[in-house]
């Protein structure tokens, strides 16, 4: 048997305005090489200057992996070629990283487990190649540059997860406490958060690491699942037919569902790190470290741990709720509202989500407020709206963007209570199914499942089912 | 002499030169006095000497930050006007990506 040993780099791009060394923008999507500077074009002469709200991302991040900021850090060139590399060196840190020695918990086997965080680090972005859609792709790249210069901090793991399962939790947790933080917005196809993953397997119980290959090109969670699968099992068949695994760079292709050892010279793994002399080493005082650790809002961890205890929900909602802030934001405001906090839980996490799921919205787009919805729950909580009723008024109020109250009164929507009316449309059904009644009162009491069935029918669904049975089991007598 | 043959041709790989075995043979002496030269630096005793990654000022004294605003950078040809080859807005490189 052999175990998996696997560690994540994770590149997370940094959501300040302008770049980390010059003014130009981040924004994504602008037409090719319009956000760029003789900085990061790289051209001689021009000379870096650090984007201070890039550092203090930077640290947020670090602090919420539970790092130590380090009070001095210095940035160092990688020097490699790589025509989306316009200064043939990247300016990363290297000896001397922002913060390390930090930790995340995941969720392995039921329990909770410490994975420790290495190191996280800034640096700047690459520009991007593009390999594919011009006539003359078969011979030639495109390079555009306004992603060169972006700010990023990589986040390297400990070889601390043990299946691939346990590197999508890691992955899953990471991206969530990023987006808790506002520094990134973790989008993966446009690049935002990019991941890489050493991998090795060794014989169970081996004390030891095997020769690891790094994964590149997992830009999305499903890939990263396949491509550490599909390279545990690539490497288990080389150990146990006897082979060699041979330490190199592969890349994921999603097409051919299979990794590729990439030759290229491109990616020579010398890369000569030396400090960068334009720039000065990075300084952070106590009091700045202060100020960012207290801008931390309430993380991922601490909420779910909260929503238990505050609103006594079941864990697994607690934990879906918190897997996002403005989810758990949502949440909270309903729970407030209603004063219900359980059947808001309820509503938001199946019927709310369902809907908003179908027309491809987030919760922020919700056209139902949270204060809408607690008035919805309210009406249901007191009895005057049944959940079938409800699930229909909820469909409308996303609909129209009007309120429960409004929708009940266009529809006649409210719930029949009243036993006295049941009981009339009760003696119609009686008296129309006389061969039922008999089985009934034979003892057939499966019967009154369909009794139930057809006032429901003849109410469109808008009588109490308590009140329906209760004054069914008296009329059938 | 200290430097090989190997290492003349390593080096020039990372550099992306392709080399005869003339000019290797030629630069194999050059690279070294060059490197024997620096190495006298090493007679230094800096022992008590703090390692610095900078030399005109510290950031103490000199605090060198940006603060975060975008500002427009080079007009939309610019960028290009130097570049031996572009198209579509961008610059146009030999093919790079090699596979197994």
């Amino acid at each position: 048997m052999y175990e998996p040993v696997i560690g994540l780099e994770v590149h997370v791009q940094l959501q300040t305005q302008s770049k980390i060394f010059c003014s130009c923008s981040t924004r994504f999507g602008d037409p090719p090489n319009t956000n760029v500077c003789p900085v990061c074009l790289g051209l001689p002469g021009a000379l870096p200057v650090l984007n201070r709200e890039a550092v203090t991302m930077a640290m947020k991040a670090a602090l919420a992996l539970n790092c130590a900021v380090n009070p001095r850090s210095r940035f160092a060139r990688k020097n490699y070629f790589y025509p989306d590399l316009p200064k043939g060196y990247q300016i990363s840190q290297y000896d001397e990283p922002l913060a390390e020695h930090g930790w995340l918990e995941i969720e392995a086997n039921g329990a909770r487990k410490r994975v420790g965080i290495t190191r996280v680090h800034l640096e700047e972005d690459a520009g991007k190649s593009l390999h594919e859609g011009f006539p003359d792709s078969e011979t030639k790249s495109y390079i555009d540059l306004n992603r060169s210069g972006v700010p990023l901090i990589e986040i390297v793991s400990e070889p601390d997860l043990r299946s691939p399962e346990e590197a999508y939790d890691y992955l899953t947790r990471l991206k969530t406490i990023m987006l808790y933080l506002e520094v990134s917005d973790c989008n993966m196809e446009e690049g935002s958060l990019r991941c890489d993953a050493n991998v090795s397997v060794r014989p169970s119980g081996a004390a030891n690491f095997g020769v690891k290959t790094e994964v590149k090109n997992l830009n999305s969670f499903k890939f990263l699942q396949k491509a550490l699968t599909y390279e545990i099992e690539r490497q288990t068949r080389i150990l146990e037919s006897g082979g060699a695994i041979q330490q190199e760079t592969r890349l994921w292709d999603s097409r051919e569902q299979k990794t590729f050892g990439m030759r290229s010279k491109e990616f020579a793994h010398d890369y000569r790190y030396f400090p960068e002399p334009d720039l000065l080493p990075l300084e952070i005082s106590a009091s700045w470290k202060e100020e960012v650790a207290r801008s931390l809002p309430e993380l991922p961890d601490a909420r779910r741990e909260r929503l238990v205890r505050e609103y006594q929900l079941p864990l697994t909602d607690a934990d879906q709720l918190a897997s996002s802030r403005p989810l758990a934001d949502f949440f909270e405001a309903t729970a407030r509202a209603s004063k219900e906090p359980k059947l808001a839980a309820n509503w938001i996490l199946s019927e709310l989500l369902y809907v908003l799921k179908e027309a491809g919205r987030e919760i922020t787009q919700s056209p139902v407020s949270p204060e809408r919805l607690a008035e919805l729950l309210r009406l249901i909580s007191e009895g005057k709206l049944s959940g079938r009723m409800g699930k229909d008024v909820l469909g409308e109020m996303f609909r129209t963007g009007k309120p429960a109250s409004a929708v009940m009164a266009e529809s006649q929507l409210e719930q029949i209570t009243d036993p006295e009316k049941i009981a009339a449309v009760i003696r119609e059904i009686v008296a129309a199914n006389p061969k039922q009644v008999e089985q009934y009162r034979k003892g057939k009491t499966a019967t009154l499942g369909w009794f139930v069935g057809q006032v429901m029918k003849a109410t469109r669904g808008q009588a109490n089912p308590q009140v329906v049975q209760e004054t069914l089991k008296k009329e059938l007598g | 002499m200290a430097l090989t043959e190997k290492d003349v041709r390593y080096v020039a790989e990372l550099a992306h030169l392709e080399l005869s075995e003339t000019e290797v043979r030629k630069f194999l002496p050059q690279l070294d006095s060059i490197l024997q030269y620096v190495q006298k630096l090493n007679e230094l005793d800096t022992q008590r000497v703090e390692p610095m990654a900078q030399v005109t000022f510290t950031e103490a004294s000199h605090p060198a930050w940006r603060e975060d605003l975008a500002r427009p950078g080079l007009s939309r040809d610019e960028p290009l006007s130097n570049a031996p080859e572009s198209g579509g807005g961008c610059f146009k490189v030999p093919k790079v990506i090699e596979r197994e």
